[in-house]
């Protein structure tokens, strides 16, 4: 709480952060390999393991002519050597969430994952488990995902979840598949064909519901930065379908109007679908079943500590009101007392959103860090998440040139989302540039989705994972920048200086004619070669 | 390789009366006043601050006129500068050694290089690449004179047309809406011997109720170079010249007007943000929203407002909007067809008959004003007889409104009840089966 007898944080000028010594950061300089792609290293012949000639007493019988290749595939010629450097040279070249304070990119919620969880991945109990297993022989398994979906509709209060959506985004689409189910069984799908979300929901809640087939409004902020109840009230109808929305926002400002939003809802007929991206500040807290919600969705990488998808497979999980559970994916896990099974037969089911069981190791993983906490350990980790999130709000918010925009002066519950525009204009040094200045020491952050709609935008979500220590270096690192910012604008505006890669034409991501994901089109558009 | 050639124009009288309380300095007479109250000029250092941002390599030459009006600002950002006007004969004292010699070897035997220049004609704005203009014809305009007070409008224009005649990639100016609307009264005399000029306006003024200036000095500089660089495919949009309609000040309301439009190079504050361009998501919307647009209206006849969007909306469905009018289109299947351009209130009235009528409108200028500047055929008579609130579309992408920054659309339609009226929140037309409720407000 706010010590009355502290001098207020008041505002901290150029001059200030000129005068302020430098704080110890450490001398970060990455490795730079300079490192060829994998097609290009190597040579004709090299292997990294011979594979002997089989016996002449063996029958090796014979491949069918249809089935092989006309000529050989262009794959690298490596020894096992050359194989491990690269690829232990190109991890040096990374700022990976292991290795850096990664407490910059918000809305991702980059908590650590434990590492004593990978042990009941990679025992043989779950790594060698193939999908088409007889169910007898696969009931430990069943078992941690029965129970993990238990687990699940208890922190949300729903009555019943499926993991098989592929990760947020894909769990998103699974409940607005489901609501449109609903409403054709009702008869009401022609009528009700309009979907509400607000502009700092993540997008993935628009792009679903478009996708499915829906209309969608948008609600903006209000003058307090609260999306604009008014808005709502205007936006449903008969034609109301349903209201997608994420809160906290991924400004960090939790809506304490959300009851009402989902009463104002339901009394126009609609349903109400809780994006659960940002559930870590909320764990053991809330619920969405709690605030009267029909169905909601957790991304199992971010709140449950599993690696993310552009690190690994991502896990999304949705979980709705017994009224809505007839549409669940297929299969479930369903008990017939004695023994587990999936169940394929479910007529309403909006069907299977992937083939077999979704990943099952992050499912592993997830279970085990909630089983490992506890009720009361989620709760604390949410509590020490928005702890550490307010903490760094503090110290962040005295650095020159930021500002915290919405809900002015407002705690913030597990991210926030900043502004760098005082210091762009009395610099001239965007955003995005101090981000890439921050990999000079060592880390990093993500500035927002586009449209920007807070400029010069930052987002920060520290998570329960980081210390105090972690925090202030984090801090520190930002404070470094912006006085760097204000004394010698070029050094920023210019980096990186001491990290591998320098500066990306993001242009080139608008620019599908650039995109080279194999070697093929690598060799095509890059190197200029015929084909 | 030849080096970019930036056009700079500076009115330095411009922004004199905003500190001193004189509002705009439209006039010599306003511009003494402002002087005698004790103003001090800041055009010339906003000018500087925007080109420090062009000191990139290849550094650019700064093509500009004397002393206040150019190139005392040009000297200062430490670029290579070269002075134009009828005693230079387009080569004058001020030409640096480094610019004379780099001219040399620009110069091939026959006349100089002539690099690509990105030209758009309102029509179409994504033309191709043509030859700019050449420095064929040099006919000299007056010399500006360089004491601040003494500039006038006119010396704009001159300064202007011996820029362009002297070949230039990129006009920058530095003033406030006067400003804008004298360089759009040059090009518009210019525009008959050759292509339009890419524009872009330093704000300096006190009144900037324009589109075509940058969002600072310094984004104004990072904004030419990225055109400069030719990096990332910028192309050019129609940005609305918009200044005070004294008329309707005198009668004791704030309004403003619509003069033209000026190409200026389309950087959306996304891309700003990372100082390289690319219109593909504003490409996007605009098509999006002609899409829904379509579904909404079906077959029928549409009236449409002036704007970039509306504009952009127009050309996805195959019509060519007229430059700063109100038109008349007519909907079928997914296409439109122009049927009336630039059509006066009586007209639009005649059109209508007693309706309905779509109206489609977007908010002007980044002002967030969606009726009542720029579009006052659309007079309450019309609105009325379209059908009011239920006939009206608005159009404007997400990230379009969303700048607006929670600042609700305005409306002066000059009818309080009628604003009434139209005041809440209003669906806007954000992309294909998207919309935004979004306040409006009389």
């Amino acid at each position: 709480m706010t010590d009355h007898h502290a001098p207020a944080p008041g505002p901290v000028t150029a001059q200030d952060a000129r005068i302020a010594p430098k704080p110890p950061l450490r001398r970060f300089r990455q490795a730079s390999w300079d490192e060829k792609l994998v097609f290009e290293l190597g040579g004709p012949g090299e292997r990294g393991v011979l594979v002997p000639a089989p016996d002449p007493s063996i029958e090796v019988p014979e491949i069918p002519a249809a089935l092989r290749r006309t000529a050989p595939p262009a794959l690298p010629e490596l020894s096992q050597q050359q194989v491990l450097r690269h690829y232990l040279r190109l991890s040096q070249e990374n700022l990976g969430a292991d290795l850096n304070i990664d407490v910059g990119q918000g809305t991702c919620t980059m908590k650590y994952s434990p590492k004593v969880n990978d042990r009941f991945v990679r025992d043989p109990r779950v790594a060698a488990l193939h999908p088409l297993q007889d169910e007898d022989t696969v009931q430990g398994v069943l078992r941690v995902l029965h129970e993990l979906e238990r687990l699940l509709a208890e922190i949300s209060g729903m009555d019943r979840v499926s993991l098989q959506p592929a990760a947020g985004s894909a769990a998103i689409y699974a409940n607005v598949s489901m609501i449109r189910a609903y409403f054709a069984d009702r008869g009401e799908l022609e009528q009700r064909d309009e979907v509400i979300t607000t502009l700092f929901s993540h997008p993935s809640n628009a792009a679903c519901a478009k996708t499915a087939g829906f209309k969608v409004i948008t609600l903006h902020p209000d003058a307090d930065g609260y999306p604009d109840i008014g808005a709502l009230k205007a936006a449903v109808g008969p034609r109301t379908a349903a209201l997608l929305i994420t809160n906290p926002e991924d400004t960090g400002i939790y809506n304490p109007r959300i009851e009402e939003f989902v009463r104002i809802v339901h009394a126009a007929g609609g349903l109400c679908a809780y994006d659960q991206a940002n559930a870590n500040g909320i764990l053991g807290i809330t619920r969405a079943r709690d605030a009267g919600f029909d169905l909601c969705h957790f991304n199992l990488h971010k709140t449950f500590s599993t690696p993310h998808a552009c690190g690994g497979p991502a896990a999304g999980a949705c979980a709705v009101t017994e009224e809505l559970a007839p549409y669940l994916p297929h299969p479930t896990v369903e008990s017939d007392g004695e023994r587990l099974f999936l169940d394929h037969d479910r007529p309403r089911s909006v069907g299977k959103m992937r083939p077999f069981h979704g990943v099952v190791p992050n499912l592993v993983r997830a279970y085990a860090w909630i089983r490992s906490l506890g009720a009361e350990g989620l709760r604390a980790a949410a509590e020490t998440a928005v702890l550490n999130n307010n903490y760094l709000l503090h110290k962040v918010r005295r650095i020159p040139g930021v500002s915290v925009p919405y809900a002015e002066g407002r705690p913030r519950v597990e991210q926030v989302r900043y502004s760098w525009q005082k210091l762009y204009e009395d610099t001239g040094v965007h955003s995005e540039d101090i981000g890439l200045r921050a990999a000079d020491f060592g880390t990093h952050y993500w500035t927002s989705h586009h449209p920007y709609v807070v400029p010069e935008p930052m987002t920060l979500e520290p998570t329960e994972s980081y210390s105090r220590a972690d925090l202030d270096e984090y801090a520190a690192i930002l404070a470094e920048v912006a006085r760097e910012a204000y004394e010698d604008p070029e050094t920023v505006r210019t980096a990186p200086h001491r990290s591998t890669v320098h500066r990306v034409r993001p242009e080139a991501l608008d620019d599908p004619g650039t995109w080279a994901v194999s070697w093929r089109a690598y060799r095509r558009k890059i190197l200029g070669e015929s084909p | 390789m030849t080096r970019p050639r930036v056009g700079l124009v500076v009115n330095p009288v411009a922004g004199l009366g905003g500190r001193v309380g004189l509002g705009g300095t439209d006039g010599p007479e306003r511009a003494l006043r402002a002087l005698e109250l004790g103003a001090r000029p800041l055009a010339g250092a906003r000018a500087t601050e925007a080109l420090r941002a062009l000191r990139s390599t290849p550094g650019p030459v700064v093509v500009t006129v004397p002393g206040t009006m150019g190139a005392d600002a040009a000297r200062a950002a430490g670029l290579a500068v070269e002075v134009v006007g009828p005693g230079a004969r387009g080569v004058s004292a001020d030409v640096t050694p480094e610019v004379e010699a780099r001219r040399a070897a620009d110069r091939p035997v026959t006349g100089r290089a002539v690099p690509t220049l990105r030209t758009t004609t309102p029509a179409d704005q994504d033309a191709p690449a043509a030859p700019r203009t050449t420095p064929t014809d040099r006919d000299a305009p007056a010399v500006p004179r360089t004491t601040p007070a003494d500039t006038t409008a006119a010396d704009t224009t001159a300064a202007v047309q011996a820029l362009v005649a002297a070949g230039i990639d990129l006009l920058l100016f530095a003033g406030g809406d006067g400003t804008a609307r004298d360089v759009l009264g040059a090009l518009r005399a210019r525009h008959a011997l050759g292509p339009r000029c890419p524009v872009l306006g330093i704000p300096t003024g006190v009144k900037m109720h324009s589109a075509v200036f940058a969002v600072g000095p310094r984004a104004a500089g990072e904004v030419a170079a990225a055109w400069l660089g030719g990096r990332g495919g910028v192309r050019l949009r129609d940005a609305e010249v918009m200044d005070r309609d004294e008329s309707a000040l005198r009668a004791g309301r704030v309004a403003s007007r619509l003069f033209g439009w000026l190409s200026v190079p389309d950087v959306p504050a996304r891309i700003q943000q990372r100082k390289t361009g690319s219109t593909a998501a504003t490409a996007e919307a605009s098509g999006g929203i002609a899409a829904e647009l379509a579904d909404r209206v079906g077959e029928g006849p549409l009236v449409l407002g002036p704007g970039s969007t509306t504009r952009a909306v127009a050309r996805a469905l195959g019509a060519d909007a007229s430059l700063a009018g109100v038109d008349v289109l007519a909907l079928r299947a997914g296409r439109a067809e122009t049927v009336a351009r630039d059509v006066t209130e009586a007209e639009l009235l005649a059109r209508i008959g007693p309706g309905p009528c779509w109206i489609a409108l977007s908010p002007i200028g980044g002002q967030g004003f969606l009726l009542g500047r720029g579009n006052q055929q659309i007079s309450p008579r019309v609105l009325r007889a379209a059908g009011g609130r239920a006939r009206l579309l608005v159009l404007c992408p997400e990230h379009k409104l969303a700048a607006l920054g929670g600042r609700p659309l305005l409306l002066d339609t000059g009818d309080a009840a009628l604003d009434a009226e139209l005041t809440g929140y209003l669906p806007v037309l954000t992309g294909h089966r998207r919309v935004s409720l979004y306040p409006a407000t009389g």
